[in-house]
């Protein structure tokens, strides 16, 4: 239980919209249609919403999102609001419903990501990262992570296979995953074979650029009892925010996850070892590895060879990315993975199930390791 | 003035008030830093004040611009048409000796270059007015 907060709180509903190439979905109607759906996973309606909050499409930078997206839902709601932490901010909305909802200006909060880069505008996806990126060839977020990547592989060892175990058990997991774009396992050899994006990352090590829209209902326990699905609740939540353009930072190739990690264990009052499964910002192959280290889950160096010796496959110690994440069920920047914990929680994943979970950790980032957050979530409460 | 760097024009940041020493030193075959008076380092990029303390009081200087590789890619992919010519090749980030790191564009790599490897600046002209910082071996 996060401290000092008067009641608890609950994630109530879950909704998406088709993952993948959605041509003439626009923003707004991803949003929308997700969250609607995610009403309807709640069994409530436009009318109980009382707070929009949104994240800013990855590919434009809209003024006055989440007011356009209450319009689109014909409601005029107590509170309204769009965060920029990159991908984190899906965590950070969260935080945010709680506070709104903590100070009695709300009471069901409607959060909600949706853009459409593939058969949109993807400009933004490439642009020169850092001011002088471009005239020294540097464009597009992987080869800002592939230079994160190296150092990492150079400060602790963590081998190129391993960085493909991650990217195989994604996709193993997305195999089982009918909403997922990417179902094919692959094997090691097809993975190294997969062409160059930028050394040391192959096309396989990075996640696609997807549209879609996700979103998730926010409300007070005492409200989630009176609903009819098990109520998920949000035990623990931390941030840190490296902040700094990247390769000037100290320290290159760590996240902001080790802060972060350790405010949200300790606001749920757990261990990382408590955790029965994660869903791990992915948005390539490093980051699971990086992020598992700064958590504290597995020692800094090991979280390749944990990988690697399938202790993250679901049946295996730590189940990670169960949905597939970034990787492998869509490239959207981090909603799915609140989606998919809150069904774990709720048992609702057949093939892919872990099994009887009762914790279960989302990591969000944003930027090149610039921004961080971190969740608890279980299906008892702290 | 090598054709093959014909079109970094358009990937060139605008001159202004703040950075012009920068370009002006570029264009003249020096690496010009801000340094601050206030706490003695060399910063960039440039702005009016020190990031470090705050201090407005700063002023130019030459410098060396040598450094070793703190990481690098080799990119593949063809972002930009400016670059297709030397697909693939290798971008660093030069940790260097006299303060800040510099994102790069390495040149004349006879072999893969690695973290740690020493390396200089290579002043590139890329047209009648403008020059850019890439890096090459220490030779
Ligand atoms: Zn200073």
């Amino acid at each position: 239980m996060m401290k000092d907060l008067k009641q608890r709180y609950c994630i109530v509903g879950v909704g998406h919209t088709a993952y993948g190439k959605n041509p003439g979905v626009s923003q707004i109607a991803h949003n929308v249609l997700a969250i609607r759906a995610a009403l309807d996973d709640a069994s409530l309606t436009t009318d109980d919403v009382d707070g929009v909050l949104t994240k800013a499409p990855s590919s434009t930078f809209p003024m006055l999102w989440a007011p356009k997206i209450a319009e689109a839902l014909r409601i005029q709601p107590q509170v309204v609001g769009t965060l920029d932490q990159a991908g984190a901010s899906n965590i950070g909305l969260i935080q945010y419903a709680i506070s709104a909802i903590e100070l009695g200006q709300a009471s069901v909060v409607a959060i909600s990501y949706g853009d459409n880069p593939r058969t949109g505008s993807r400009a933004s996806y490439a642009r020169a990262r850092g001011g002088d990126g471009a005239v020294a060839g540097l464009f597009g977020a992987p080869s800002s992570y592939a230079m994160a990547a190296r150092r990492r592989m150079y400060e602790y060892g963590t081998t190129k296979e391993q960085l493909a175990y991650v990217a195989m058990t994604h996709r193993h997991h997305a195999s089982m995953n009918d909403n997922a774009i990417f179902r094919d396992p692959f094997t090691i050899d097809e993975y190294l074979d997969s062409r160059w994006v930028a050394e040391p990352f192959n096309l396989l090590d990075c996640c696609p650029v997807s549209d879609g829209g996700a979103a998730y209902i926010i409300t007070t326990e005492e409200r989630a009892k009176e609903l009819t699905k098990t109520p998920v609740f949000i035990d623990g939540i931390g941030q840190n925010h490296p902040s700094w353009e990247f390769f000037r930072r100290k320290d290159m190739a760590a996240s902001g996850a080790a802060v972060s990690g350790k405010m949200a264990f300790e606001s749920a009052g757990i261990k990382p070892d408590d955790v029965d499964f994660c869903e791990i910002y992915d948005c390539f192959t490093i980051v699971p590895i990086i992020t598992l280290e700064e958590y504290g889950i597995v020692e800094r160096g090991k979280g390749g060879e944990f990988y690697q010796e399938g202790h993250t496959r679901i049946g295996g110690k730590l189940p990670c990315n169960t949905s597939g994440g970034l990787l492998s069920e869509t490239g959207m920047p981090g909603t799915q993975l609140v989606v998919e914990a809150v069904r774990q929680l709720r048992g609702e994943c057949g093939d892919r199930q872990v099994d009887n979970p009762e914790t279960g950790l989302v990591s969000q980032q944003g930027g090149i390791l610039t921004t961080h957050a971190t969740m608890i979530l279980s299906n008892k409460g702290a | 003035m090598s054709e093959e760097f014909s079109e970094f024009g358009e990937l060139l940041p605008e001159i202004n008030a703040i950075n012009s020493p920068y370009w002006d030193g570029l264009g003249e075959g020096e690496v010009r830093l801000q340094h601050c008076k206030g706490c003695g380092v060399n910063q960039y990029p440039a702005e009016s004040f020190c990031y470090e303390c705050g201090s407005t009081d700063l002023e130019w200087r030459k410098v060396d611009g040598g450094g070793e590789v703190y990481s690098f890619i080799v990119v593949h992919q063809p972002y930009h048409a400016a670059f297709k010519s030397f697909l693939p090749y290798t971008v660093a980030i030069v940790q260097m000796d006299d303060g800040p790191r510099m994102l790069a564009a390495m040149l004349n790599l006879d072999a893969p270059i690695n973290i740690g490897d020493r390396v200089q600046p290579h002043i590139q002209a890329i047209n009648n007015e403008r020059s850019v910082l890439m890096y090459e071996p220490t030779g």
